[in-house]
């Protein structure tokens, strides 16, 4: 199958199980939802153009809590928008999909321009304390397998998950494999009877199993720090540290099975490239090119990039000399691999804005400069 | 009885097994009117015949979006102004529950006014009651978009000085298929109008202007809620009367009764039907838990 980037993400989420999308236009991710729009009916789902981000990321939240695997699509600007709701998926523990395109910004920016600058916002956009799982696709079948991987995480640990792609990965064609079966994470109803089942308890890494509005359980979803039950308990520094501490640790416990990282002739590297996304299309010709010229380059291609693969590119730094990250944007990600590994090699940032993606050659120039 | 015993046992509240007891005693103050709004859907509820098993409650944040936390059923206590856009996911999501919103002026119609009449106007089923009480309870008393001219708050400490939203008629406007207006007071037509509300397959709209007398009766010389209530007597104007007065005549009034009754065609059923359509089934419901579609 040839397709877009955002049709590969739209296909992806049927596979998945996706029967609910809610969304609002906005370039570059609006054939997300076109695509979703057209193909959701025939799978007997849903798709509603909802009034904006807001109301979009409430509709898919409210969706999800009567059984249904949802998703929405947008960009920086409706990403923004977006942020309170998705800390309310947070502390709720409502799994969710969102498709951020990246164009350039801040604000209006670029509608049709590629950029990476939303990584940051990804992360901690909504206030408080939270840990985010996000994934970064650099091809067409990326999009496809990220979406499913997206939604089985979603549902495993019961957070929102975001795909950080970008406008030059969602409006790129290319030629994917569709495979007649995928493996889909689905939801498991609790063991318990309604009158002996607490919908918010959990051990300390770990979530509940989620149970459906309307089979009797009579659960209180609530945006508060809650207890057990999910009833408010808003004043107690204990309650609150309890609730919070776990919502991160399901995420930053489980971080070796989540995160997602690809290596390529790092084993005798003397300089490690460090991309995700967009940027390691080039990255990936920049290896090869260097090695034909004697420079001793590897690849860290990061899919995850939160959680953060911490030990993967502390790994990277003591084999190699050098660490290069490549990004589009003004530097985000490298000061998280500075914070892993500036004690144990050099750290570089080749970032590129306005929307083209890094020429091989302009990064290899700079490669020669070390 | 005799004289000198006086009895303090009373029955209970026949609308207590709809609570959760264990969230009890509540939040609201002393003479709020979240308590008649809560009995009177109770009773339209049950006048309506509908299966309280079956409704899903809907709430943002403010005094009034705590209502549904002490309802023994699913509930979804959401982000200030949200709760609409919550309610259509889930009433999208599962068509067969009846999705009740508890909401108040400054919930639905300043931070969520966007939401409010965009499901107006997809005539999405979704019972709204919403209880204005013409200021922010919650946060301290501010003055809120129904706030009439001239009222005092924390936030106007000279008069607010704007023209309020006529809630009622913004939802008519917006396309709403049933909308009404009473008071704390009318009790039998709050309930009435409230059994008319979950009956109508479309979006209703159920404004229950309510006395705040902790923080709006304060600041606007209607100290106690029996002043509060008063007030409210005095100023009700039933709407056909209304419609025959001049503006000028109901400066000061709340205008009462049903503005809207007019059913059409209903935004989720529309969905289903595009599925069945396409795909020759109906909506499935619950499928995160199946293991084929």
């Amino acid at each position: 199958m040839f397709i877009q980037g955002n049709e590969a993400c739209a296909r992806g989420a049927i596979k998945a199980g996706c029967r609910f999308f809610a969304g609002y236009p906005i370039t570059p991710s609006t054939e997300v939802a076109e695509e979703l729009a057209r193909i959701l009916p025939n799978y007997g789902g849903s798709f509603v153009q909802m009034e904006d981000e807001i109301a979009a990321l409430g509709a898919i939240i409210g969706a999800s809590w009567s059984g249904l695997k949802v998703m929405t699509s947008t960009s920086g600007p409706g990403f923004s928008l977006m942020q309170e709701n998705i800390g309310y998926g947070q502390i709720t523990e409502t799994p969710l999909v969102i498709i951020n395109v990246q164009r350039g910004s801040p604000s209006t920016g670029q509608p049709t321009m590629a950029a990476q600058g939303d990584m940051m916002q990804a992360r901690w956009g909504s206030h408080g304390d939270y840990e985010p799982i996000a994934l970064s696709p650099s091809s067409v079948q990326e999009c496809f397998d990220f979406t499913i991987k997206a939604f089985n995480l979603s549902e495993k640990y019961r957070v929102p998950v975001i795909i950080l792609t970008d406008e030059i990965i969602g409006h790129m064609r290319e030629k994917i494999t569709i495979p007649d079966e995928v493996k889909v994470t689905k939801r498991e109803m609790p063991q318990e009877k309604p009158e002996d089942f607490l919908p918010f308890k959990a051990d300390e890494n770990g979530t509940s199993p989620m149970v459906p509005f309307g089979e009797g359980y009579n659960i209180h979803v609530t945006g508060l720090t809650h207890d057990e039950r999910g009833y408010p308990d808003t004043s107690s520094p204990k309650a609150h540290s309890k609730l919070v501490k776990r919502l991160c640790n399901k995420v930053l416990n489980n971080r070796e099975s989540i995160v997602s990282v690809e290596e390529e002739f790092c084993d005798d590297a003397d300089i490690i490239l460090i991309s995700y996304g967009a940027p390691y299309r080039s990255v990936s010709a920049v290896v090869k090119k260097g090695r034909s010229e004697g420079i001793n380059l590897g690849s860290l291609k990061i899919n995850t990039p939160w959680p953060f693969p911490e030990s993967q590119v502390l790994k990277a730094a003591e084999k190699a000399k050098d660490l290069v990250v490549v990004e589009m944007n003004l530097g985000q990600m490298v000061h998280e691999v500075e914070s892993v590994a500036r004690d144990k090699a050099n750290i570089h940032l080749i970032s590129k804005i306005g929307g083209e993606l890094h020429k091989v050659e302009d990064i290899l120039s700079k490669i020669r400069e070390l | 009885m005799s004289n000198d015993k006086v009895t303090t046992q009373r029955s209970e509240n026949p609308f207590m097994k709809y609570l959760r007891k264990d969230r009890l005693p509540h939040i609201f103050c002393a003479g709020c009117g979240n308590g008649t709004a809560l009995n009177t859907f109770f009773r339209g509820m049950e006048a309506a015949k509908i299966d309280f098993d079956n409704i899903a409650m809907v709430s943002g944040i403010g005094c009034s979006s705590r209502i549904p936390g002490y309802v023994k059923c699913d509930s979804l206590h959401t982000a200030h102004g949200r709760a609409i856009s919550f309610a259509t996911g889930l009433k999208m999501g599962n068509p067969n529950l009846d999705v009740v919103v508890f909401t108040g002026d400054g919930d639905a119609a300043a931070i969520g006014g966007n939401h409010l009449i965009h499901a107006a106007r997809r005539n999405i089923n979704l019972t709204v009651i919403c209880i204005n009480n013409n200021i922010y309870g919650m946060t301290g008393g501010q003055i809120s978009p129904t706030s009439p001219k001239g009222s005092f708050g924390s936030t106007a400490p000279y008069g607010s000085i704007d023209k309020p939203f006529d809630l009622a008629e913004l939802v008519v406007a917006a396309g709403g298929s049933y909308v009404s207006r009473w008071t704390a007071i009318h009790g039998l037509q709050l309930a009435n109008s409230i059994k008319k509300a979950l009956n109508n397959n479309g979006f209703s709209f159920v404004e229950v202007v309510s006395q705040c007398p902790t923080y709006f009766g304060r600041r606007n010389k209607l100290r106690t809620p029996v002043e509060m209530i008063k007030a409210f007597k005095e100023n009700s104007i039933v709407k056909k009367k209304a419609d025959k007065m001049d503006q000028e005549e109901l400066i000061g009034k709340i205008i009462v009764g049903e503005f809207v009754n007019n059913p059409r065609p209903e935004f989720s059923e529309n969905i289903c039907k595009l599925s069945e359509e396409k795909c020759g089934k109906v909506q499935l419901v619950k499928s995160a838990y199946l293991n084929e579609f």
